[in-house]
């Protein structure tokens, strides 16, 4: 079946695949969602339908070539037509971060002169109308879910239904429509602009990257050529849409490839419907690999000592022998044996609880993951791989192929991808998904495509003797101690953050003395510890204060620094004193990005109080906080945050040394 | 659910107290009170601890029966109901202290709130065939639209005793909208919340009042609540009523400033 997909090459378009999977797959599903309790699903023939009538929808609303199309809400089969009905009629459709607040929102509809908003419900649709005055671009908005929505004025808004049925009784009333849209969807070529997809930018403003058909079906093309996906796969789509990942996950590997894509009943069921879709190709970012651990964990310290005791024994087997089973090395016939038993009594069920008992394939990406949480994985067996990637390049940038995996490297170049490292050792690439361009902003495309098609990465990393990419960090983020020892702030963090205690890290050193980090505790890792320790607290805040918290997360960066003391490179960057931060760092405040990645220079002018104090020696420090709530107002909180100084190892001794 | 017909405030009397007067032996929990309620409106009850309130709804939900005066539901007056047949003529509540089976799931619960709406008797029930099957299906349909509508699809398979509180209160909710009632009675549904659990109980209020169209009739000490959910709001002190009237009408009453701040005599 494969390869009958790939020797066809006429179908350089979304919409174009969508004709061919409904012809060749029609009776196939295509994409599922969980209603009322109920899994529904689509087929590809009904799907075909179902974008077709909406397209003629749009049409009828006057949606038109080369017009922007914002897409707000989580993952519903609607919206996922939406982008290929919006094709259809060869305008680009713009995915938006669905809890972006107003605020964050207008920016992007305005830089994208969207004409036209497809949202999923009230929350979304009470958004776009208190930006309004702002939107004079903006026209029609289109929802999904009317709950809440019968008293607003209609004039400029519309129920997906309606939009969809007019379009219906269009296609019908006149043949010309289906015609006409036909003739749009031939006309369609690889070199358009398929979709727009801005970044999260951990610097400055969102930048709109503009791919092209060529970028995302021949990206989609030969990713699924090399993991062998098939019209047989199986995945939840549950990541944000407005992600280059999921839009190839979710999107265009599931056009090229005809698989099916579950999308879950609520982002609170995520785990439920997990297990019941039992995806085989699975992508999450190491966030949720390491929420999945945690959980685990804890649940197995509520467990029986008998249950326990063997569920930490066998552990200790898989982490002895499991991956190298998995790589098909050489292992003993008694570890073998062990591994055998161990599988049926504790590997598979955990598997299944996790919803990872079919999975084939399965991706991390987004951030560096800690190879502690990703040995974990593999050495149940699972096929944990990782990718590394950008918007910028339609995803794939490197990928480990199957049994070459290790969890310091990002792998190799995938398909068709050139790369290179330049002399100040920043990663560059070249390949068939290398985006058009920046959205309006010719300068900023200057600066990061060159004109030979080469695109600079931002970061820092360098190939290992097999050939493997291994990325340090960002580049403008390493940085030197005042003594020169290397600092690479992500290393470290990420050891911290193996620790299921401690959700979220920042480590500051550049250009300093020594090297401090400011700690976020997962609330339900050290909320549950303070349930079984009788520990009582009112609230976030609290917890973060308590006496008891700060010995036990005193004692993970201790940990941490012995760690780090074994590894010559990086001996130097063990860290003196941390803080616990009294508030959980958040998107909505600006600190992480909506992918959740670490925004060190907002953090560091936001908390420039608590940095000073830990590095002058203070034991105490009071400070106060701007905080945004979810409906996007207000407040603030002040706490005193203590500073806590860690037990370091061999660090004075080589510094005696060294002077 | 039900077409929501009805217009918020439309004036029509859904249900109507004159002259109510319950004692407990010398006890006198209510004197001589009267209020209506109209259809589609939220209709607030409050008043400081002991002022009879959750004996007005005890009252009005049949559990109670005063000593004097009269009640009229949809227009025919009533003497001496019991809980269920109110409960039948489409009256549903909820409790101040959450009374779930906390053993069953949350979708057990709230199928048990859909029981008077089996027909098939225990022993179709019981051989759980044909019509029957058909009827839990067509009800389980019902309280799927219920799950969806208060947002708990990711408990439904979860034993309430394991929930947080504000969710329990939520389930509650549910099972008394499985009635799918005219009127809806809540004693203090957001007493013991946070903030943030408050704001999701309110919203869901309103959603209730506005897209099914159910009356609704509620208990609550929250003021700022009170004032912003409910069309009218009626006062009760010491089992007296010392107002009646529009919230910014309620709240600039002397009497009521008197009775929640007290008076020096």
């Amino acid at each position: 079946m494969a390869q009958s997909v790939s020797s066809t090459g006429a179908e350089d378009t979304f919409p174009k695949l969508l004709d061919r999977n409904a012809r060749i797959w029609g009776e196939r599903p295509a994409i599922r969602e969980k209603d009322l309790g109920i899994w529904q699903t689509w087929t590809w023939a009904e799907v075909r339908e179902e974008i077709r009538a909406f397209a003629a929808g749009l049409s009828g609303l006057g949606v038109a070539k080369g017009d922007k199309v914002a897409i707000i809400g989580s993952n519903r089969p609607r919206l996922y037509w939406t982008i290929c009905a919006v094709q259809s009629l060869g305008a680009v459709p713009v995915p938006l971060y669905q809890d972006a607040v107003a605020a964050e929102m207008v920016y992007v509809l305005q830089h994208a002169e969207a004409r036209f908003a497809v949202v999923e419900d009230q929350e979304q649709v009470d958004k776009i109308l208190s930006l309004s005055d702002e939107l004079d671009v903006l026209e029609h908005v289109i929802y999904d879910e009317d709950r809440g929505l019968k008293d607003y004025d209609h004039t400029r808004l519309h129920p997906f239904a309606e939009v969809q049925e007019n379009g219906r009784k269009a296609l019908q009333a006149d043949a010309a429509t289906g015609a006409a849209l036909d003739k749009s969807i031939a006309e369609a070529t690889g070199s358009d602009i398929a979709v727009m997809l801005y970044t999260s930018g951990t610097t400055g403003r969102p930048k709109g990257v503009m791919l092209s058909y060529d970028n995302t079906v021949v990206s989609a093309r030969l990713s699924c050529e090399f993991d062998k996906l098939t019209e047989d796969d199986e995945i939840l789509a549950y990541l944000p849409m407005a992600w280059v990942g999921d839009h190839m996950f979710s999107y265009a590997q599931s056009y090229w490839s005809g698989f099916c894509v579950a999308c879950p009943e609520s982002s609170d069921t995520m785990m439920q419907d997990l297990r019941e879709i039992g995806p085989t190709y699975y992508f999450a970012p190491p966030r949720i690999f390491e929420t999945l651990l945690t959980t685990v964990m804890i649940r197995m310290e509520d467990a029986g000592a008998i249950k326990r005791g063997m569920f930490h024994y066998f552990l200790g087997v898989a982490r002895r022998s499991g991956e190298k089973i998995l790589n098909g090395e050489p292992v003993s016939f008694g570890d073998r044996l062990l591994y055998g038993i161990g599988r049926l009594l504790v590997y598979e069920p955990l598997k299944n609880v996790l919803g990872l008992s079919r999975m084939r394939v399965g991706y991390t990406a987004g951030e560096a993951i800690g190879p502690e949480i990703f040995r974990f994985y593999r050495s149940l067996g699972l096929n944990l791989k990782q990718l590394y990637g950008q918007t910028e390049a339609s995803v794939f940038v490197t990928a480990q192929p199957d049994g070459e995996i290790r969890a310091d490297t990002v792998g190799k170049p995938a398909p068709e991808v050139e790369i290179r490292i330049d002399d100040s050792g920043e990663v560059l690439y070249r390949s068939p998904g290398v985006f058009v361009g920046y959205y309006k902003n010719e300068e900023a495309t200057r600066s990061t495509k060159t004109e030979d098609g080469w695109v600079l990465t931002g970061d820092a990393g360098f190939f290992d003797e097999e050939g493997h990419l291994r990325i340090i960090d960002r580049a403008k983020d390493v940085g030197h101690l005042k003594d020169g020892t290397l600092f690479a702030p992500k290393y470290i963090e990420n050891k911290l953050k193996f620790f299921p205690n401690i959700k979220e890290a920042v480590a500051i050193g550049d250009d300093r003395d020594f090297v401090t980090a400011m700690l976020n505790i997962d609330l339900v890792a050290v909320g549950n510890w303070a349930e079984r320790n009788n520990v009582s607290y009112g609230s976030y805040q609290e917890l973060t204060g308590l006496d008891q918290v700060c010995e036990m997360l005193a004692a993970h960066v201790a940990e941490v620094n012995k760690d780090l003391a074994g590894e010559p490179r990086v001996a130097g960057s063990q860290i003196r004193r941390f803080l616990i931060l009294h508030k959980e760092l958040d998107a909505d405040d600006g600190e992480l990005t909506r992918t959740q990645k670490v925004r060190r220079g907002f953090i560091a002018e936001k908390y420039e109080p608590l940095i000073t104090a830990l590095y002058d020696g203070s034991s105490q420090q009071h400070i106060e906080t701007e905080v945004t709530f979810e409906d996007g107002r207000k407040g603030a909180i002040s706490a005193d945050v203590r500073i806590v100084d860690v037990e370091t190892f061999g660090l004075d001794a080589r510094r005696e040394a060294a002077e | 659910m039900r077409a929501p017909e009805q217009e918020a405030g439309a004036g029509e009397t859904l249900l109507a107290v004159d002259n109510i007067t319950l004692s407990f032996g010398g006890v006198r929990a209510i004197r001589n009170v009267s209020l209506d309620i109209r259809k589609g409106e939220i209709r607030a009850i409050i008043g400081p601890n002991g002022a009879g309130k959750t004996s007005m709804l005890n009252v009005i939900n049949g559990f109670y029966h005063p000593q004097e005066g009269l009640i009229s539901f949809r227009g025919a007056e009533r003497r001496r109901m019991k809980p269920y047949e109110a409960a039948s003529q489409g009256i549903a509540r909820t409790f101040q202290n959450v009374a779930l089976f906390r053993g069953m799931t949350t979708l057990d619960n709230i199928m048990a709130g859909r029981t008077l709406k089996m027909h098939r008797n225990f022993f179709w029930q019981l051989v759980h065939w044909g019509p029957a099957a058909r009827e839990e299906v067509e009800n389980r349909r019902k309280v799927e639209e219920i799950i969806d509508f208060l947002e708990i699809q990711a408990i439904r398979k979860t034993p309430v005793g394991r929930l947080p509180y504000g969710l329990q209160k939520r389930v509650e909710l549910a099972r008394a909208l499985a009635m799918e009632p005219d009127l809806l009675l809540l004693d203090e549904p957001m007493a013991g919340m946070n903030l943030e659990e408050k704001e999701d109980m309110s919203r869901f209020i309103l959603d209730v009042n506005q897209q099914l169209g159910t009356t609704i009739a509620l208990i609550e000490h929250d003021i700022s609540v009170v004032m912003d959910l409910s069309d009218r709001v009626v006062v009760l002190d010491h089992g007296e009523k010392i107002a009646d009237g529009l919230p910014a009408e309620v709240q600039a009453n002397q009497n009521v400033i008197e009775a929640y701040l007290g008076v020096s005599h």
